[in-house]
């Protein structure tokens, strides 16, 4: 037990999820809107989409690297696979969008994949690089436009909820979409492929010393390339929810969201060094971002304070993991003492 | 003899059109311990790295078990039985002692899927074989450098290992440790896993070497048992050039001392040091890390300045309370840490050796005179043989004894009359070992009172004309180099500190 107390006050995870019950609190105690069923299904649906990119970055952040070219590849595969769809008249279900997303997205992350994998450059300039690759493809060679109707199935796919939410004194409603099922999928396999595979223990490895993680026999080139590929179906995976939900396709919509994905996982207890932070620390570092950006409103404050608050909120949460590192670097016993 | 547990022969590597690796050919018998030596870039590296898998040799095989690779994965190096231990012991410092153990074995059986019961199992077998204990779940980067060394040590043995390459692996361990590891491998060596180290330094492991294989410039020189070994005709093998093992004879010794130190005292780290320092002296100070060698090189150069005692310069109380009164009362300091504390790595070399004296090149308009400070520079870099095509080049593109004869050129700049070195030739090769050794020597019968501190019992012995031992924080001889042998002088330095009184 009080081994299970000094794992848990050593954990990034368990600080966060302190701050979000007292931001919580004090919305709830301000507003009272806070824990009113709509809002909590407000707050999971405003989750789908970070969260699903937020799953992406975490896997690229662990292996040492940060990726910014993530809304950009999910904008071009989606808008390559609506156009494509739209322009061929299909009328079927939402299944073949999924697979050509997929694809597509595959596609897209290999080339990511095949840079990253093949040259020491950090993977921040190279997806810098290839980012602006991906939204000129679209731009230039697509000739992206928005796209207003979407095809049957996936608006239907968009519209389809799990189960409706009404708040008994304001009588707003809230639906629960079908979407949330996708990043709980996306969340349990990138869990237990982190957790419970030699690939997830790889990505790991890599993050704390990519020369040892060759010399022990990991197959560094392949993980790098591979883990580039399944970043790719993820975020065309979160680029697609957005265009269903969204019910159009908005070429430019998704550009800029790395900064707030990447600031969540960060918050989320992963270091930009490499080689730490879980899955659970990145969802509530999703969960804290999207309350915070969500809720200013049920509070009063005005919309421009979100940037503040969510600057403030990174520095005090990296400020707080550096904090906690430099104690237990002192705790750790010294080499030599003078 | 018997079935070698590998044998290396005829391997040739280049990269980009250089031959590091020429025909080299090794073999190490079972149980043996075989010392592979060599100076920096002389192929030691490279060799490993085929030896391991890392690399695949251009021309030659490698038989390992009886069987005859051309070259070798990684994979297969280890599932044969040779393991690497890596100068950084190749861990990840994010992981838990138990996936640093496990990871490889996962691994080598070419799992999807690992287990944590598996893997805890496996890593509690691991740390028992050499008797190790530590928390499993404690994560790596929170150990010290022994722990960490067993660690790879642990992991090492697990996959029913028959050779274990060790790089360096005494460079950062204290005297007690390297006894400590000396144990255990010859507790391998009981059963029948050989060891190979890889080493440019003669005595770290000459005790304990059973042969050596010298190489240089990625040719074998001579592979020998260490009876026919002595100090030259290592450095001989491994440079390809003549060293004189003499001793430092001072021509001119003035009868005033240029340094004097009483009752000086840092807390915490030395007290009571009373030394003289006479022009044209080498003043040698070893001693053990935490003994206090570097707090008083520190203090004497001001950037630790003392708590107690008294500095005379010249006969007279002088207060070094700063780095800017030391290099003032001409006192300059090679540090120990050339890399963080000595040098600009990315400036060029000439802006490194004229930085200190920066001043004296600023036109009465108050701007830098780049010509003139650059003719300064170029005028070292011939006078000290650095070794480099341009000196505009940044100081990192040289070689470790490069990088230190350029400190040496940045001190010798400020033309001080007091030059204090410490570890001067830490991480040096040989060759340019001897080149900072002779400078050294000239720079004292120029007029020069110099102090050498150093771990490195030979260089003190040959350069020093007198040599004093510390330990806890004390002086605690002071002897003549050439009536004292290296053994005496480890015994005065090693000796238990609670046996001397006063320990403050």
């Amino acid at each position: 037990m009080a081994k299970l107390v000094r794992k848990l006050t050593k954990s990034n995870e368990f600080y966060l999820l302190l701050v979000i019950i007292a931001v919580s609190i004090v919305i709830q105690l301000r507003s009272g809107q806070f824990f009113s069923a709509n809002n909590l299904v407000d707050l999971a649906n405003a989750m789908v989409v970070p969260g699903i990119f937020a799953v992406g970055a975490f896997m690229v952040l662990v292996a040492g690297g940060i990726d910014v070219s993530f809304p950009a590849l999910a904008s071009l595969s989606v808008y390559a696979t609506t156009r494509v769809l739209v322009d061929a008249g299909y009328t079927g279900g939402v299944w073949l969008p999924f697979l050509m997303v997929i694809v597509v997205g595959a596609i897209l992350g290999a080339f990511n994949g095949l840079f990253t994998s093949r040259f020491v450059v950090p993977v921040l300039i190279i997806t810098l690089g290839t980012a602006s690759v991906f939204s000129g493809v679209m731009q230039g060679v697509f000739k992206s436009v928005q796209i207003p109707n979407l095809p049957q199935g996936m608006s239907d796919f968009g519209r389809s909820t799990l189960f409706v939410a009404t708040n008994p004194e304001s009588g707003l409603t809230s639906n629960m979409p079908v979407a949330f099922l996708i990043l709980v999928a996306v969340v349990a396999v990138a869990f237990v492929v982190m957790r419970y595979t030699t690939f997830g223990r790889g990505l790991y490895a890599i993050g704390g010393d990519e020369s040892a993680a060759a010399r022990a026999g990991f197959k560094v080139r392949k993980i790098k390339f591979w883990l580039f590929v399944i970043v790719g179906i993820i975020a065309s995976l979160a680029g697609l929810v957005r265009t269903s939900m969204m019910d159009q396709m908005h070429p430019t919509n998704l550009l800029g969201m790395e900064l707030m994905v990447i600031a969540a996982v960060v918050l989320g207890g992963a270091s930009i060094t490499g080689g730490t932070g879980t899955l659970t620390g990145t969802m509530l570092g999703t969960l804290l971002i999207v309350i915070v950006q969500n809720s200013m409103i049920l509070v009063g404050i005005p919309t421009f304070w979100q940037g503040f608050a969510l600057g403030t909120l990174i520095l005090v949460g990296t400020g707080i993991s550096a904090v906690q590192l430099t104690r237990s670097r002192k705790r750790a016993p010294a080499l030599v003492q003078g | 003899m018997v079935d070698n547990v590998i044998a290396v022969r005829d391997i040739g590597k280049a990269f980009a059109g250089v031959q590091a690796l020429d025909g080299i050919t090794l073999e190490i018998a079972p149980g043996e311990i075989h010392c592979l030596a060599g100076e920096n870039g002389s192929g030691k590296s490279t060799l490993i790295k085929v030896m391991s898998g890392v690399h695949a040799p251009d021309t030659g095989t490698i038989e390992l078990n009886g069987k005859t690779f051309s070259k070798l994965s990684p994979i297969e190096a280890i599932s044969n039985g040779v393991q690497v231990i890596y100068q950084d012991f190749s861990v990840f410092p994010n992981l838990t002692v138990m996936e640093n153990l496990a990871l490889n074995a996962e691994l080598a059986a070419h799992r999807t899927f690992v287990s944590w019961k598996r893997m805890r199992a496996v890593a509690e077998e691991a740390i028992a074989k050499i008797n190790f204990t530590i928390d499993l779940d404690e994560k790596v980067g929170q150990l010290s450098v022994a722990q960490k060394q067993l660690v790879a040590i642990s992991r090492a043995l697990m996959s029913d290992a028959k050779l274990i390459i060790m790089d360096e692996p005494t460079t950062a361990l204290t005297k007690r440790e390297v006894d400590a590891l000396f144990a255990i491998i010859l507790d391998l060596k009981a059963r029948g896993i050989a060891t190979l180290f890889v080493s440019h330094k003669l005595d770290e492991v000459f005790e304990i070497s059973e042969r050596f294989t010298i190489i240089r410039n990625g040719k074998s020189v001579i592979t020998c048992l260490p009876e026919e070994l002595d100090h030259a005709t290592f450095s001989h093998h491994m440079t390809g050039r003549e060293f004189d093992d003499d001793h430092f004879v001072p021509e001119h010794v003035s009868e005033e001392p240029i340094l004097e130190t009483r009752g000086l005292g840092v807390d915490g780290a030395f007290a009571d040091v009373d030394l003289t320092l006479r022009k044209g002296e080498i003043l040698g100070i070893t001693g053990l890390l935490g003994s206090g060698r570097t707090e008083l090189a520190l203090s004497l150069f001001g950037s630790k300045p003392a708590d107690s005692g008294k500095i005379l310069i010249n006969g007279e109380v002088v207060e070094v309370g700063s780095v800017r009164a030391a290099i003032a009362h001409g006192i300059g300091y090679v540090p120990e840490d050339r890399l963080t504390e000595g040098l600009f790595l990315e400036r060029s070399i000439n802006s490194n050796i004229v930085i200190s004296e920066i001043d004296s090149f600023v036109s009465k308009f108050g701007a830098l005179d780049q010509r003139k400070a650059d003719a300064e520079g170029q005028r070292w870099v011939d006078e000290l043989k650095i070794a480099t095509p341009n000196p505009a080049n940044p100081v990192n593109t040289l070689s470790g004894g490069n990088q230190q004869r350029i400190v040496l050129a940045k001190w010798l700049a400020t033309h001080p009359k007091i030059l204090i070195l410490n570890g001067p030739t830490v991480g040096v090769d040989i060759g340019s070992k001897h080149d900072i050794h002779r400078i050294l020597r000239t720079l004292a019968s120029e007029g020069l009172g110099v102090i050498i501190i150093s771990d490195d019992i030979p260089e003190v012995i040959q350069n020093c004309n007198r040599v004093m031992a510390m330990n806890a924080g004390r002086i605690v001889a002071e002897i003549d180099p050439r009536r004292t042998t290296e053994s005496e002088l480890a015994e005065l330095m090693s000796k238990d500190p609670s046996t001397i009184d006063g320990k403050g």
